[in-house]
C-alpha cells in the first residue's frame, strides 16, 4: 500500500503547476480515451471508417467544381484536385483538433463531475485520435498523388516531406492551444463557442487552402499580412511545396509559427490549469 | 489509529441562480479587488445554506467543517437533501476545489458518485470496464488481472459484449460499484448510488466494503438515506445540517439523532420493516421476538397511501404484523399527538367489540396479520397531527413507536360552508345543534 503517497487539497494551486508525470502515470487512459474517440464515431454505421475518406473526397470534388472550375482560381499550374485535397487534408486535422479539443469542458462535464483524473489527458486524447483520422485521410492523399505523378502530372515531392512529423506537431499544438484556450473560456460563458463556430470557417479562407500564398500577395496586397500572420500559412504551404513541389517554403515562416505556437499552448495551458480547478461549479 | 483523511476549515461557496451578465459583474469586481490585494468580497456575504428559505445569491454549501477519518474505518454520512454531504464528496474525490481551508489524504482514492461514473454509452462493458478502470487510475495489467472478479460480482457477465447504453440502469450501478471496489483504493468514496440496485445487490456490495475495510484496513466514505445500511457498515457516523457538520460520533447515537429530527421520516406515508426497527422503542425480545411489525401505511378510503387527507374521509392506520410465536392477548394503541407532543386521543384496540371478541376467542397463530385503525369522519380539524402507536404482546412484549409519523387533514366544511377560520383547532367534529323557537314577541 502506497501509505506514503499524501496529497493535500487546498483552494488555489500554483499556476504553471503543471503535474507532467501525473499525466504520464495516466497513459493508460489516454490510449483507452483514443480508442473510445476512435471506435465511438463509427459504432452504428454500416460504412464505418469509410466515413473518413469520403468526407475529404467529397469537399475536394465541391470545391474543385466551385473554387477551380467556377471562380477559376489558379493553383500555381497544379492538378486541382491534388492542389485542394492537399490542402483540405491539412487542414481537416487542425481544425477538428480545434474545435474537438475546444468544448473539452462541456461535453465531458459528466464524466469530469464525478471523477478526478488529469483534465489535460482529454484534450491530449482527441488530438491523438484526430492523427490516426489523418493518417486514414493522408493515404487517400498519397494514392491521389501517386496516380496523378504517373500519369505525368508536373508534381515534384521532394525531401521537404522528411519535414511531416514536424507540421504535425506544429498543427497539433495549434489546435491544442487554441482548442483549451477557448475550452477554458467557455466554461462560464458560452459566448466564445459562437465565435467558434464561424471562426474557424472564417479562419480557413486566411489560410491558403483554396488559393496559393502567391495569390494572394500578388492581388491583395496590403491586406496579404492577415494570411502571413496566420501561423497555418507556413504549415499549409510548407506541406504544399514538400509533396507537390509548389508552394512556399522558408525557414523564417516555419520559426514564427513555431514560436506563435509555442506561446499559444503555453497561455491555453495556464488558463486550462486555473479553470479545471473549479470549472464543475460553473460549467 | 493514524489518519487517512485529514479536513481543516474547509469552506465551499456557490452562487445561486443563472449564469448571465450579472456574475459577470461580480467577476469583474472579484478580478479588480485582487489586483488590489484584498480578499475576495463575495466571500463575506456568504449565507447558512437553508433550502426552504429565500435569501441572497451566494451560499455556503460547505462551512468550515473539520474532521479525520483513520485508517480502516467506515464512517457514514448522513443527513437531509441539501446538507452537504455529496460536495463534501465532490471535494474529496477532487472533481471541484474547496474555497477555503485544506484536504489531506492518504493514498489513492475511488469515488463513486452518481449512477455509471464515466461509462461511455456506446462502448460494451466490456472496453468501459478498461475505460473506467484506467479513468480510477488503474494500470491496464491490473484491470486484466481483476476482469473475471470484476464481471462476475456485478453479475452482468451475459452483457458484457453489449453496448452500455442497453443497460438498466441497476445493471449500471453493479458494474459502475464493481470496478470500483475492485480497485484496491485506500480510500473508497461512495455517494447514495446503491439505491438504485436490488437487495441482493445491495446486501452484496455491503457486504464488500465491509471486507474491504476490515480485512484490507482500507479507509470507507459512504453516505445513504437507508439508515439500516448505515449502522450495519459503519463505526462511526458524521451528521450534517445545513452545510456544517451537526454531530459526530458512535454510529448508533448519530442515527437515532438523526431519526428523532426526524423531518424526513415523519412525511413518508409508509414506513418499512427496517425504518420501523430503528425507531422502535420499549420492552423487545431482540433475539427471539414473538412478532415484528412488517410495514404500517395510513390509507384512505380507496386504500390509497396518502400523507394527506380531508376531514370528510376516514384515516386508516394500517399495520402490517408478522406473527412468529402463538400470540394470546395482542393489544394494540394508537394516540393522536400535536407538535408539541400532548396527548389529543388515545384508542385502544380493545375497544372495539368485535376485536376483543376476536382476542378472546382465538389464540393468534404464527403467520402474516393486517390490523387496521379507522379514524372516523368528520372529527379531525385543520392541522398537522403526529401518531404514537403501541404494540403490546401483554406481559411479554412491548413496542414503542413514539412520534414516528405524521399527517396532514385539510378541513373539508360542513354543508357546503367551509369556515376556514373557526378551524384552528385540535378538533372540529360536527355536533348537533338545535335552535327552537320560544316565544313570538308579536307587536
Amino acid at each position: 500500500m502506497n501509505e506514503g503517497v499524501k496529497e493535500v487539497i487546498t483552494p488555489k494551486k500554483n499556476l504553471l503547476d503543471i503535474n507532467l508525470k501525473e499525466i504520464w502515470s495516466y497513459r493508460d487512459l489516454l490510449v483507452l480515451f483514443v480508442r473510445r474517440d476512435f471506435v465511438a464515431v463509427y459504432k452504428q454505421t454500416i460504412l464505418g471508417p469509410m466515413w473518413f475518406v469520403i468526407q475529404p473526397i467529397f469537399t475536394t470534388l465541391i470545391f474543385t467544381l466551385i473554387f477551380g472550375k467556377l471562380a477559376s482560381i489558379p493553383t500555381d499550374g497544379l492538378p486541382q484536385i491534388l492542389f485542394y485535397m492537399c490542402g483540405i487534408t491539412c487542414w481537416n486535422y487542425f481544425a477538428e483538433c480545434l474545435n474537438k479539443t475546444s468544448n473539452t469542458f462541456v461535453a465531458n462535464a459528466n464524466i469530469f463531475g464525478k471523477v478526478y483524473f488529469p483534465r489535460l489527458i482529454l484534450p491530449i486524447s482527441i488530438i491523438i485520435s484526430n492523427l490516426l483520422k489523418f493518417g486514414i485521410q493522408f493515404l487517400l492523399f498519397l494514392v491521389f498523388l501517386v496516380y496523378f505523378y504517373w500519369n505525368g502530372y508536373n508534381v515534384q515531392p521532394n525531401y521537404h516531406m522528411f519535414l511531416l512529423p514536424y507540421l504535425l506537431f506544429l498543427m497539433a499544438g495549434l489546435g491544442l492551444g487554441f482548442g483549451i484556450l477557448i475550452s477554458s473560456l467557455t466554461t462560464k460563458y458560452r459566448d466564445f463557442q459562437f465565435l467558434l463556430i464561424f471562426g474557424v470557417q472564417l479562419f480557413m479562407y486566411a489560410t491558403p487552402i483554396v488559393y496559393p500564398l502567391s495569390l494572394a500577395k500578388e492581388k491583395l496586397g496590403s491586406y496579404s499580412w492577415v494570411t502571413l500572420a496566420n501561423p497555418m500559412t507556413s504549415v499549409i504551404e510548407t506541406f504544399k511545396f514538400a509533396f507537390l513541389g509548389r508552394g512556399e517554403f522558408s525557414w523564417f515562416n516555419i520559426g514564427y509559427s513555431t514560436l506563435f505556437m509555442l506561446i499559444l499552448l503555453f497561455l491555453g495551458t495556464l488558463t486550462f490549469n486555473k479553470v479545471e480547478q473549479t470549472f464543475m461549479d460553473t460549467v | 489509529m493514524s489518519w487517512m483523511i485529514k479536513i481543516e476549515n474547509v469552506s465551499k461557496m456557490y452562487r445561486l441562480g443563472l449564469v448571465g451578465a450579472g456574475t459577470f459583474q461580480d467577476d469583474l469586481k472579484r478580478t479588480w479587488y485582487k489586483w488590489l490585494g484584498k480578499d475576495d468580497p463575495f466571500l463575506k456575504i456568504g449565507e447558512e445554506n437553508k433550502r426552504d428559505v429565500s435569501g441572497g445569491d451566494y451560499i455556503w454549501a460547505l462551512k468550515d467543517i473539520n474532521f479525520e477519518v483513520g485508517k480502516g474505518e467506515v464512517l457514514g454520512i448522513i443527513g437531509k437533501n441539501g446538507a452537504g454531504k455529496s460536495t463534501l464528496l465532490k471535494l474529496l474525490s477532487k472533481v471541484t476545489k474547496p474555497s477555503t481551508g485544506s484536504i489531506t489524504t492518504k493514498g489513492r482514492i475511488a469515488s463513486l458518485l452518481e449512477v455509471g461514473t464515466g461509462f461511455h454509452p456506446e462502448l460494451t462493458g466490456r472496453e468501459n470496464i478498461f475505460l473506467n478502470g484506467a479513468i480510477l487510475g488503474m494500470k491496464k495489467y491490473e484491470i486484466r488481472n481483476k476482469f473475471d472478479e470484476i464481471v462476475d460480482f456485478s453479475g452482468c457477465e451475459r452483457y458484457i459484449d453489449t453496448p452500455v447504453k442497453r443497460y438498466s440502469s441497476g445493471m449500471h450501478v453493479r458494474l459502475a460499484f464493481a470496478v470500483a471496489a475492485h480497485l484496491d483504493p485506500e480510500i473508497l468514496v461512495v455517494d447514495e448510488v446503491l439505491a438504485v440496485g436490488d437487495a441482493e445487490f445491495q446486501a452484496k456490495a455491503i457486504g464488500k466494503m465491509k471486507s474491504v475495510s476490515q480485512g484490507d484496513g482500507r479507509t470507507v466514505l459512504f453516505v445513504s438515506h437507508n439508515m439500516a445500511s448505515i449502522k450495519s457498515l459503519c463505526s462511526r457516523a458524521v451528521l450534517m445540517k445545513n452545510g456544517t457538520i451537526h454531530e459526530s460520533g458512535d454510529v448508533d447515537s448519530i442515527v437515532n439523532s438523526y431519526l428523532n429530527s426526524n423531518l424526513n421520516i415523519t412525511d413518508a406515508p409508509s414506513l418499512d420493516r427496517e425504518t420501523i426497527k430503528l425507531m422502535q422503542e420499549g420492552v423487545i425480545n431482540k433475539s427471539n421476538p414473538s412478532f415484528e411489525i412488517e410495514k404500517i401505511e395510513l390509507q384512505n378510503s380507496s386504500a390509497r397511501v396518502l400523507s394527506n387527507f380531508y376531514s370528510n374521509e376516514p384515516v386508516f392506520i394500517k399495520i402490517y404484523l408478522k406473527v412468529f410465536r402463538g400470540i394470546s392477548n395482542l393489544r394494540i394503541a394508537v394516540q393522536l399527538i400535536d407538535e408539541n407532543e400532548s396527548n389529543l386521543l388515545t384508542s385502544l384496540s380493545n375497544d372495539d367489540k368485535e376485536y376483543l371478541n376476536y382476542i378472546q376467542n382465538n389464540k393468534i397463530e404464527p403467520g402474516h396479520y393486517d390490523l387496521k385503525c379507522e379514524i372516523p369522519v368528520n372529527i379531525l380539524s385543520q392541522k398537522k397531527y403526529y401518531l404514537s402507536l403501541d404494540v403490546i404482546n401483554v406481559k411479554t412484549e412491548h413496542i414503542i413507536l413514539k412520534k414516528f409519523m405524521s399527517f396532514e387533514v385539510k378541513f373539508a366544511g360542513y354543508n357546503g360552508l367551509s369556515a376556514e377560520n373557526f378551524s384552528n383547532a385540535y378538533f372540529r367534529p360536527q355536533y348537533n345543534w338545535t335552535i327552537d323557537k320560544i316565544k313570538d314577541d308579536a307587536k
